[in-house]
């Protein structure tokens, strides 16, 4: 037992293909862990900069920066009363929300975090994360209709059309990407740890290959996800103006918290889909140009070093608190969690951590940048409407991610012809 | 067609008829809205998406001011009118207390007059703060109504330390104006013109070249001009569709023809062309106030006036050039100390009529766009 | 300072006058000294009969139907019979050039004979004039609706019914518009109390007792 326990530690894959249910659940407990993290990180991330960007402060009391706030939204929600219309689906509105929770955290089942941080690798990853993101569907549309109500059912409509219009120009985006993956080995591949070792071997980030065919993919991609999970300029039925919140609208307490959970979370999906496609995964940059004992080493200090400025920031705002009795608790805090981070920092820069951890944070990072470019979107744009926007995805989306994919077809195919003469 | 009428023709006890089987979804936007700028309940009629007819249901903001000015002095109904279009209450007054002046005869000196120029320009840019943030919030994009209201903090800055109160100033007096420029006032006034003006064109590179508004204002909304003549509509409404009329050029009151300034006007008549319009009265404000702060004569801000006002027996109508439109207050006099009557011409009641016609055949999501560009406040509405 | 402390310190006081309006000044006494920029008093506004060619014409038309046409303060008004109210309205609309209804109005004079006057005020914007067209009717008569030439008379006029119970003959949808549908009264006629309320709508929609 200690033995398939410890012995799973020198294998080169991922638990699920080494087939360690131990570990297996270690795994899951820690993705679960870490997408739950994520989201209520999230959620303090979109308000501090929706609100610096509108020249305000955002939440600051509820802990120091209001770091501690998306703890009290969580805590609110879950002692909130229940509410269920009289007349709704009883069956079908308690199983709405979760079934857009299970689908979303199932997509994170093979999601690499590094060669073997990831749950399992299917043969088939890609494919599995976008089957799976589209069974959300379901979910909004049964909560629209469970709801009994004019509103969340437009809404849901609308919404569930929205996504499905998108899902085809998101999946040709991702076809093109796949293509790309046979360049060197002459087999493509659909995992999603075979793609990012395709971009390792080609020396290449997908996004930068063929350009500007790669970037005009992630830019298909990117624009087609974020109208996916229904986030600005695209959240007609969620934010729209007159249907109050669309299908959620007759959702509240623990049930909305859900919905909330379920998006964040595919918005997290994915970005993991984006970054592993078209950013290199966990592969740190220029790992080739920048290549070398040295340059490995500067760059695995990276991590530590990143909080270790954050904890120097966090240590000076500490030390610029105002000195009053009701800002204690606050300075307090705002201490500890610079503490905090000076200590994860020391232990990032411990040589034995850094080298496990570094795929692990070039990943989130990468991730993070799509988090903010989903904020950003968010607090700039105005919102579409709905018939410009399903115009957008069947009428400028499709054409051009097919126009891609037949450009990259013929872009891989004619460096294929010209190895085949040289050799 | 009353409420009722409506409902019943979606009658879902009529035998055989489900919910899905009509055609016709009647949707409330009810009088709690985020996008009603007020208790405004707008009854739609809709085939899908598709607006078939529209009815507005007003008054719940009805207070009885043109009864309540029968039972006030004349001067003692001058806090009343600040509440009519509570977002500029400058600009009520001005109207209210010409009108007052009209019947007395009474002349207003210089100063006041470019006073009350400089006073009620800020409180242009102030409604027309509000519009924009409200009007591009509305349409989702939620960042510019921060900014917007920053902006109307420095103007609201200025009328606290002019007169104490931001919001409902009566500022104005029967004569005159209550309180001269303070010292420094023209250097404040003067400071928020320059800050204002860059920020207008903050917005133009944020709001108006963005092609996702674009794709939401043009076209939306579209009304005529002779549509616009024919439902007496006035102001920025009816400048966007082209007729460049406004009063402080036809007909100038208080020294408004002392002061070189342009009328902006729109060609197409939908909601792009109104925003424009209002943006550039914006800029017309600011140059408007920059001419009274630097022109500004010495002298006296009141003129004498007897200490009970009774005009004598007449009547008069007077009107202004409002953001909103063309205020008016039509005011009959009997020779006693109070008002006989005083009936106010509302712009947004007025304009509000058009949103039929402007919104007939468009989308849902329109309707809210077109409620905000018609910038209706319902203080006015519904007196 | 701001202006609540200029308030406490009396600096933004208006100088030499006291508190309120200013005092009449006595009559036949040497008048106080206005300061030295203040204006001449202007003439007090007067009833000046409006001669024009308009008027000619509209008198040689109705003949004595237009009661009076003079200009009060400046302002000019037409006051005519109500058998051709509708028909000079139509005629100023056409040849006058006045193609625009600024407002529309009424007053309550409940000690005269005729005791509603409705008002309605026309613009001409080729000239940029303003006329004001008055007549009398009396309780319980129809107005003839001006809403086919003009569609912003709709909610003008449903307002006036409001207000005063004047009905409107041919206008297409007289109900209600700033009161609620099933309320009884009419507040700005003058018999109307000023706290006075539909006592019955309010216990039966409120459930509280009228002036609460």
């Amino acid at each position: 037992m200690i033995k398939s326990f410890l012995g799973y530690l020198h294998s080169g894959v991922t638990p699920g293909e080494a087939g360690n249910l131990i570990w297996i659940s270690i795994y899951v407990l820690l993705v679960f862990a870490g997408v739950s993290l994520g989201v209520m990180f999230m959620n303090w991330f979109e308000r501090k900069i929706m609100a610096h960007m509108q020249v305000r402060m955002g939440p600051m009391r509820v802990g120091p920066h209001g770091l501690l706030q998306p703890i009290a939204d969580a805590l609110k929600l879950i002692i909130k009363e229940d509410l269920m219309p009289s007349n709704a689906d009883k069956l079908v509105f308690w199983f709405a929300p979760v079934c857009v929770v299970m689908t979303a955290f199932c997509a994170f089942i093979v999601v690499p975090f590094g060669r073997t941080h990831a749950i399992t690798d299917m043969n088939i990853g890609v494919v599995f994360m976008l089957g799976v993101s589209s069974l959300g569907v379901l979910g909004v549309i049964m909560a629209g209709w469970a709801s009994n109500s004019h509103y969340s059912l437009m809404g849901s409509l609308r919404s569930g059309a929205q996504m499905v219009s998108y899902e085809v120009a998101m999946s040709m985006a991702v076809v093109s990407a796949v293509m790309m993956t046979s360049m060197a080995t002459g087999t493509g591949t659909l995992s999603m740890i075979g793609i990012v070792q395709a971009q390792m071997q080609q020396h290449i980030w997908f996004v930068f290959s063929f350009f500007p065919v790669g970037l005009i993919a992630l830019a298909v991609f990117a624009i087609a996800m974020v109208a996916e999970t229904n986030r600005a300029p695209f959240d007609l039925p969620e934010a729209e103006s007159e249907l109050v919140a669309g299908f959620m609208t007759e959702y509240s307490g623990f049930r909305w918290s859900l919905f909330f959970l379920a998006e964040y979370t595919s918005m997290m999906a994915v970005s993991s889909i984006a970054t592993t496609l078209w950013l290199g995964g966990w592969l740190r940059p220029f790992p080739n140009l920048l290549g070398g004992r040295n340059w490995d080493l500067a760059f695995s200090l990276v991590p530590g070093l990143t909080f270790a400025i954050l904890a120097l920031l966090c240590f000076l705002t500490f030390t610029r608190m105002p000195r009053i009795r009701a800002m204690r608790g606050d300075t307090a805090g705002l201490g500890g969690l610079a503490c905090l981070l000076g200590i994860l920092a020391v232990v990032l820069l411990l040589p034995g951590v850094r080298e496990r951890v570094q795929d692990i944070f070039w990943f989130t990072s990468k991730v993070a940048f799509f988090m903010y470019f989903y904020v950003w979107g968010r607090t700039t744009f105005p919102r579409y409407r709905f018939d410009q926007l399903m115009t957008i995805g069947w009428k400028v989306l499709l054409p051009i991610s097919i126009a891609v994919v037949i450009l990259t077809a013929l872009i891989g195919v004619r460096q294929d012809l010209f190895a085949l003469v040289r050799r | 067609m009353s409420d009722n009428q409506f409902y019943e023709s979606l009658d879902e006890t009529k035998p055989g008829r489900t919910f899905l089987d009509s055609n016709e979804l009647v949707l409330n936007m009810g009088p709690q809205h985020p996008s009603t700028h007020g208790v405004l309940r707008v009854i739609l009629k809709l085939d899908g998406e598709k607006v078939n007819g529209i009815e507005c249901v007003i008054g719940y903001l009805h207070r009885g001011i043109e009864k309540i000015a029968e039972n006030r002095t004349w001067a003692g109904f001058g806090p009343f009118v600040d509440r009519l279009d509570y977002t500029a209450a400058v600009s009520n007054s001005l109207g209210y207390c010409l009108a007052v002046e009209k019947l007395l005869g009474v002349e207003v000196p210089k100063r006041a007059q470019y006073l009350r120029v400089i006073l009620t320009e800020l409180c242009r840019l102030a409604s027309h703060q509000v519009w924009l943030g409200t009007h591009v919030l509305d349409i989702g994009a939620v960042t510019p109504l921060f900014y917007a209201f920053r902006d109307r903090e420095t103007i609201l800055g200025v009328f606290e330390k002019y007169c104490g109160a931001r919001l409902t100033t009566h500022a104005f007096r029967i004569g005159g104006c209550r309180w001269d420029a303070y010292p420094g006032f023209a250097e404040e006034v003067l400071k928020v013109c320059d800050d204002l003006l860059p920020m207008i064109d903050e917005y133009r590179h944020l709001i108006t070249g963005n092609r996702i508004w674009l794709q939401r204002t043009k076209n939306v909304g579209y009304i005529s001009p002779e549509d616009c003549m024919s439902y007496s509509i006035t102001g920025p409404v009816l400048r966007g569709s082209g007729i460049a009329w406004d009063l402080r050029k036809a007909q100038p009151y208080s020294s408004y023809e002392d002061f070189e300034f342009d009328i902006p006007t729109g060609t197409a008549g939908d909601t792009f062309d109104r925003y424009v319009v209002r943006v550039e009265e914006m800029r017309q404000s600011i140059r408007i106030i920059r001419q009274a702060v630097e022109g500004l004569p010495e002298g006296p801000i009141i003129a004498r006036v007897p200490k009970v006002i009774k005009p004598p027996a007449g009547e008069v109508y007077v009107s202004t050039e409002a953001p909103k439109g063309e205020l008016g207050y039509f005011m009959v006099s009997d020779g006693g100390p109070q008002p006989y009557r005083v009936r106010v011409r509302p712009p947004s009641f007025i304009n509000l009529q058009a949103l039929e016609k402007m919104a007939k055949g468009s989308l849902v999501a329109d309707v809210v766009a077109i409620i905000g560009t018609l910038d209706i406040v319902l203080g006015e509405v519904d007196r | 300072m701001d202006g609540f402390e200029r308030g406490k310190q009396g600096v933004n006081r208006m100088p030499d006058v006291p508190e309120g309006n200013l005092p009449e000044p006595a009559p036949e006494k040497t008048p106080v000294a206005p300061a030295a920029a203040a204006p001449a008093a202007a003439p007090k506004p007067a009833t000046v009969p409006w001669e024009s060619a308009l008027v000619v014409q509209l008198r040689s038309v109705y003949g004595a139907a237009i009661q009076t046409a003079a200009t009060y303060a400046g302002q000019k008004y037409l006051v005519v019979d109500r058998s051709v109210c509708h028909e000079v309205l139509g005629t100023l609309y056409q040849q006058a050039g006045y193609t625009f209804l600024t407002d529309l109005t009424a007053v309550h004079y409940p000690k005269d004979a005729l005791p509603f006057e409705i008002v309605w005020i026309l613009y001409s914007m080729a000239e940029e004039q303003r006329v004001r067209v008055k007549a009398r009717f009396a309780d319980g008569e129809e107005v003839p609706s001006v809403t086919a030439r003009w569609a912003g008379a709709n909610w003008m006029e449903r307002e006036v019914y409001d207000m005063f119970g004047i009905r409107f003959a041919g206008h297409p949808d007289l109900r209600r518009i700033l009161l609620p549908e099933d309320w009884t009264g009419h507040p700005l006629r003058k018999d109307y109390g000023l706290r006075q309320q539909d006592a019955d709508w309010v216990q039966k929609n409120l459930g509280i007792e009228s002036g609460q």
